[in-house]
Parts: structure tokens; C-alpha cells; sequence
């Protein structure tokens, strides 16, 4: 048996995971009854039908012909998503200050065309301007300066 | 007449200079990111929602619906001048738009855009005045079974209107419905898949995941294909359309108001299905078919009509029932309840200031969208050309700041980074975002409603279908996706989907 639709593959494989998973944890809490539904009663549902989901979109994956799955961007999905993370990081200890630059350079670089100096300039006129909007205008508490800095 | 007095309490309303101020800021902002690819409404409301806290609800309302409707504006700008959708509803606009444009005819299809969008958003607002008052009415007499099914009815209607494979809807629709019940249990107190994370305990906040499937995934998609956009803008020399070409607009101008306001009361994406159901219709009644696709401005003029419509009516499930349509509604719920509205079919009676006063100000948005977009286009064209580069970390740096305000936790950043990544993971594999958001608003909602119905049933599952209203939207429900999986319908939706028709 081949592997005709490896997208119907890969999303059958994500809901069959996500829902034993989720069914295993649901085990844990009370059912209850029909009447009387404990916390249980809607996650074991849930979880079956994701399963059942699951499990025909693996069966079909090896009936009907699909697409492939095309390519990922592996150097933009890894630098969006890490200096997002390292912004969360950075936000409080080394403030808005280091914080935001971080994460529009790191973020720029994923680009085909990134230019040093044109994202530099971008990363101190956001800075300022969120800055001025966020901690200054609505009060966010993001201090501008962190406390790794003596303060 | 009733009708009246309440859309003189609307315009008394919405015509203070500080609501039309609001009016003009969310127009304003939504033919902004309606111009600039890779930031859609949903991001957008999601990254605003914290900062209207502090307004007045009708203010905050006015503006976050302006930036909805305004958005489908100012996505079709982007779509004539470089073949590039500003917005997901303006994917067809591409098609006749740009080739328009590059017969030096760009300012003609701009204007007949921007009059396509003005007259339906202008007709589509006043059915949503007609007709939200009976279905509130109705509404009202609805109990929890009518609730749960209408929930049932709406989450299957997004599973239609997806696009790409029914099945994977509808796994997006459970999925969503599952990751819903993460926290605490209202009923029971219990605490449900939090694996022992304190910031958990309260639930996903539908902001973070917004943010993550719709603007992160986003984001990493756009930066698959950089080189697929043209930064070249053409020239616009003259903006009014010809004798000949008012004549041929007029009929598919009225036929796509006509289906998009239909199309936009259902739940899921309501005004995509519009545009592209609108332009197959044309495409099908129209003397000129042979030349769609190479600048027929027909082309134009439907799918815009229709997808305004569509941006309008799908205010009526959410102002009269309280349920969301879409995911922009869904949080347009959200902004209610953080100003402690209760929405549902009870808004109208209690709040007639604030529900009359959003459908007013959105005939004012309409006129303030056709100045914006008309005699003020220059200044979107130069936006147009603001190379992307610059424009994703500026997104990106918006996003991540909007969401720690929320609650003022990083692990709100971390957790919009996680759906980031799952949200494109999903897109490669043609899962649509849209059916799991709204299920995930509607999860605890639908718990809820169906312990309430089982526990006036007695614990009897036939409830569902005795009651005549639930059975009826069940029914519709079911019989849609029936119908959607039927050889000859199944060809037809894959074929309204597609994008280069």
C-alpha cells in the first residue's frame, strides 16, 4: 500500500495524536451522566470524534490521490517564532529598549532582502514609536530600560 | 414608525464628534491594513482590542467594525494595482482588477471598485437594520437546545465555506472545540487539560490564538514567496468610468449585492464565498464572458459589491444572537463583554443606543470609505509600494506587544508563537484557520448550553430534534454538508474555490 495524499496523511496523524491525547487526559475527570454532564462528559466526546476524524483521514490517505505538501520556509517559521519567544524573554528583564530590536532584526533577517542598515533604522523608529504609544500613551507595563541594566 | 425612531437614535448616536471620530479612525485603519497585504482585520482587531479598555462601548464598537468593513475597501486597491489580495475576499478581484490595470485602466477599476463597495455596503447596512429586529424577536424564544443547535448549525456552515477538504473542517472544528475546554470548568470548577501551568487556568485567550494562526502564520507564509510580489505600481491617469462602462456595472453591481448579503449571514467566510460566487455568476449570465479574466469590469464590480454586502450582513448573527460568524465577530463579542455587554437577542432592547448607533455609523463609514478611497487613492498607491520587508516586523512587533498587554504575561507570547507555528503547519496542509477559531470561541459556550438542555430534557438526547426550531436548524445544518459532499455540488465548491479560475 502506497501513501497517495501525505496532506490527508500528516492532518489525520495531527487530530489522531491531539485526540488520544486529549482522551487520555479526559479519562481523569469525572463523566457523570447525560443529566447530569460531569467535566468529563463533553472532552470524551470530543475526543472520540477527533480519533474517528483522524482515523479516516489516515484510511483515505492511502485511497484517494492528493497534493504533496510543498515546502516549508524552515528559516522563517524558525526566526518568527524565535524571536517572538525571545522577545518574551527579553521583555521585562532587559526592557522594551533591547527587547524590540531583538525581535525586528532577528524577524527581518528571515527576509530574501534584508539590508542591515535599512532594518536598523526600523528597529529604533518602532522602538521609539512603540515607546511613546504603548508604555507612555496606554500604559503598558513594559519597563523601557530593565533591571539588568542597574535599575 | 418604530424603524425610524430607532435609526434616528442610531444617527443622534453616532453623529457626536467623538464617535465620528471613532468612525473615521476605524475606517481609516481598516483601508490601511486592507491596502497592506499580510495584516487582515482579524489580526488586526485582535492587536486593538486591548487598547479600547478604556473607551466608551459605542465608541470602541464603531471602531473595531469600521476597521472590518473598511478593510474589504481597501483590499481590493492592492488587488487591481499589483495582482497581489490585500484581503482574502478580494482574491478574485485580482483577476479582472489587474488585468484592468495593465490596459492603463487602473483608476477606472479602482473607482468602480470603490462604487460596487459604497452602494452594497449602503444596502447591506440597511437590510441589517430590517432585519435584525424580527430575528432578535425570534431569538428571544430560544432555549438552550435552540442555542446548542444553532451552534451546531453555524460551526457546520464554516465547515461548507472552508476551503480545501470537508474533513479536515471539520477535525479543524472539533479541534478547535477541544482546545475551547482548556481551563476552568464553569460548571464544575474542575480544571481541564491545564497540566498544572498556572496561566492556564483561566483558558487560551482567543486574542493569543488570533494572533498566532492568523497573524504569525500568516507572516511565515508571506515569507515563502516574496519574489510573487510586484512592487511596480502603475500609473492612474483618469478615475471616472465611461457611459459604457456605468451601464455594464449597474446589473452586477445589484446581483452581487444580492448574493453577498445572502452569503455573509452564514457563518465561516461568509464574504469570501460571496466574491467568489458573485464573479462565477457574472462569469455565467454575462454578454461579455468572453472577456472575464482579461479586464471585463464586471470582473470588478461583482465581487466587490458582493464582498462589502457580505462584511455588513455578517453583523446580523452577531448583533441579534450573540453568536459569531466569523472570527472578526468573534471578537467584536469579545470587545462587548470586556465592556460587560452580555451579547445576545437582549442588546437590542437594553442597549438600543449602542446597537442602532454601530448600524448608523456604518453608513457613515461607508461615505467616509468612498472619500477615503476615491479623491484620497494617491495616497494608499504609495502605501501599495512599502516593501514588505519592512512591514512584517513592524507586524510582528505589534502583535507581540498587543498580546502581553492583555494580561500582562509573556507566557501569552510564547503561547501566540506556539499557535504561529501550528497555525502555518495547518495552512500547508490546507486546513483552514477560520472553522477552528470559531469553535474555539463557541466550545465553552456550547458545554454550556448543551448541560443546560440535557439537564431540562431529563437527560433526554431527543430534545435536539423534538423541539421544532432546533430541529429545523439542525437540520439545515446537516443537509448542508450533505449536500456540499455530493458528487456534482462537491465539483461545483471546489471550482468556487479555486483561485485562478
Amino acid at each position: 500500500m502506497a501513501l497517495r495524499n501525505p496532506k490527508d496523511f500528516w492532518t489525520g496523524i495531527i487530530y489522531f495524536l491531539f485526540g488520544v491525547l486529549a482522551f487520555i487526559i479526559a479519562r481523569g475527570y469525572p463523566m457523570g451522566t447525560a443529566l447530569k454532564m460531569g467535566p468529563g462528559y463533553f472532552p470524551t466526546i470530543l475526543s472520540v470524534l477527533l480519533v474517528l476524524i483522524g482515523t479516516i483521514a489516515l484510511v483515505r490517505s492511502f485511497l484517494k490521490p492528493g497534493t504533496p505538501v510543498g515546502r516549508f520556509t524552515v528559516k522563517g517559521l524558525l526566526l518568527v517564532a524565535v524571536s517572538t519567544v525571545l522577545f518574551g524573554l527579553l521583555l521585562r528583564k532587559a526592557g522594551l529598549i533591547i527587547a524590540l530590536p531583538v525581535l525586528v532584526l532577528a524577524s527581518a533577517y528571515a527576509s530574501r532582502e534584508f539590508r542591515w542598515r535599512q532594518s536598523a533604522l526600523l528597529a529604533a523608529g518602532l522602538t521609539v514609536f512603540c515607546a511613546l504609544i504603548f508604555l507612555k500613551g496606554l500604559g503598558v507595563p513594559i519597563p523601557l530600560v530593565g533591571p539588568w541594566f542597574g535599575r | 414608525m418604530e424603524l425610524l425612531s430607532n435609526i434616528g437614535l442610531g444617527l443622534s448616536t453616532a453623529v457626536t464628534p467623538v464617535n465620528l471620530l471613532y468612525c473615521l479612525a476605524g475606517v481609516f485603519l481598516g483601508t490601511l491594513i486592507g491596502v497592506l497585504p499580510g495584516l487582515g482585520p482579524t489580526a488586526t482587531i485582535a492587536m486593538l482590542l486591548p487598547t479600547t479598555f478604556t473607551l466608551p462601548p459605542v465608541s470602541a464598537l464603531i471602531m473595531l467594525a469600521g476597521i472590518y468593513y473598511g478593510s474589504q475597501y481597501g483590499g481590493s486597491t492592492t488587488s487591481i494595482l499589483v495582482n497581489v489580495p490585500g484581503e482574502a475576499a478580494s482574491v478574485v478581484t485580482t483577476l479582472d482588477g489587474y488585468q484592468m490595470a495593465r490596459q492603463g485602466r487602473a483608476g477606472v477599476a479602482l473607482a468602480t471598485a470603490a462604487i460596487a463597495s459604497f452602494f452594497a455596503g449602503t444596502v447591506a447596512t440597511s437590510l441589517l437594520a430590517l432585519f435584525a429586529p424580527p430575528l432578535a424577536e425570534v431569538a428571544l424564544k430560544f432555549g438552550p437546545s435552540e442555542y446548542f443547535s444553532l451552534m451546531v448549525l453555524g460551526l457546520l456552515a464554516s465547515v461548507v465555506m472552508a476551503r480545501g477538504s470537508l474533513l479536515h473542517a471539520v477535525g479543524m472544528v472539533v479541534l478547535g472545540l477541544v482546545l475551547g475546554l482548556v481551563g476552568t470548568d464553569v460548571t464544575s470548577g474542575a480544571r481541564r487539560f491545564v497540566f498544572d501551568i498556572p496561566q492556564l487556568a483561566d483558558g487560551i485567550g482567543f486574542v493569543v490564538v488570533a494572533m498566532g494562526m492568523f497573524g504569525l502564520a500568516e507572516i511565515i507564509r508571506n515569507l515563502e514567496c516574496e519574489e510573487c510580489r510586484s512592487t511596480e505600481v502603475p500609473k492612474i491617469t483618469t478615475l471616472m468610468p465611461t457611459k459604457e462602462d456605468w451601464r455594464r456595472m449597474v446589473a452586477p453591481i445589484l446581483r452581487g449585492t444580492v448574493l453577498g448579503s445572502a452569503l455573509g449571514i452564514l457563518p465561516g467566510s461568509g464574504s469570501i464565498l460571496g466574491s467568489f460566487a458573485a464573479y462565477s455568476l457574472e462569469k455565467k449570465v454575462s454578454k461579455h464572458s468572453a472577456e472575464f479574466g482579461k479586464g471585463a469590469i464586471e470582473g470588478v464590480a461583482a465581487p466587490e459589491s458582493a464582498n462589502n454586502a457580505g462584511a455588513q450582513t455578517s453583523f446580523i448573527p452577531m448583533l441579534t444572537l450573540g453568536i459569531p460568524s466569523n472570527p472578526v465577530m468573534a471578537l467584536m463579542i469579545g470587545a462587548m463583554i470586556i465592556q460587560g455587554i452580555q451579547p445576545g437577542p437582549l442588546v437590542m432592547t437594553q442597549q438600543p443606543a449602542l446597537f442602532w448607533g454601530i448600524i448608523a455609523s456604518m453608513w457613515i463609514g461607508n461615505l467616509f470609505l468612498i472619500i477615503l478611497n476615491l479623491p484620497l487613492i494617491g495616497m494608499w498607491v504609495r502605501i501599495v509600494s512599502v516593501p514588505y520587508r519592512i512591514l512584517y516586523p513592524a507586524i510582528l512587533a505589534f502583535c507581540c506587544i498587543g498580546v502581553f498587554s492583555l494580561k500582562n504575561a509573556e507566557f501569552d507570547i510564547y503561547l501566540m508563537a506556539i499557535f504561529g507555528v501550528l497555525g502555518y503547519v495547518f495552512v500547508k496542509l490546507d486546513c483552514e484557520p477560520a472553522p477552528m477559531l470559531l469553535a474555539f470561541i463557541l466550545g465553552p459556550l456550547m458545554e454550556e448550553y448543551l448541560r443546560r438542555a440535557m439537564l431540562l430534557s431529563r437527560g433526554d438526547w431527543t430534545v435536539f430534534v423534538r423541539r421544532p426550531i432546533s430541529a429545523t436548524l439542525l437540520a439545515i445544518g446537516f443537509a448542508a454538508v450533505v449536500l456540499a459532499t455530493l458528487p456534482f455540488l462537491y465539483k461545483k465548491r471546489e471550482e468556487v474555490f479555486r483561485e485562478d479560475v
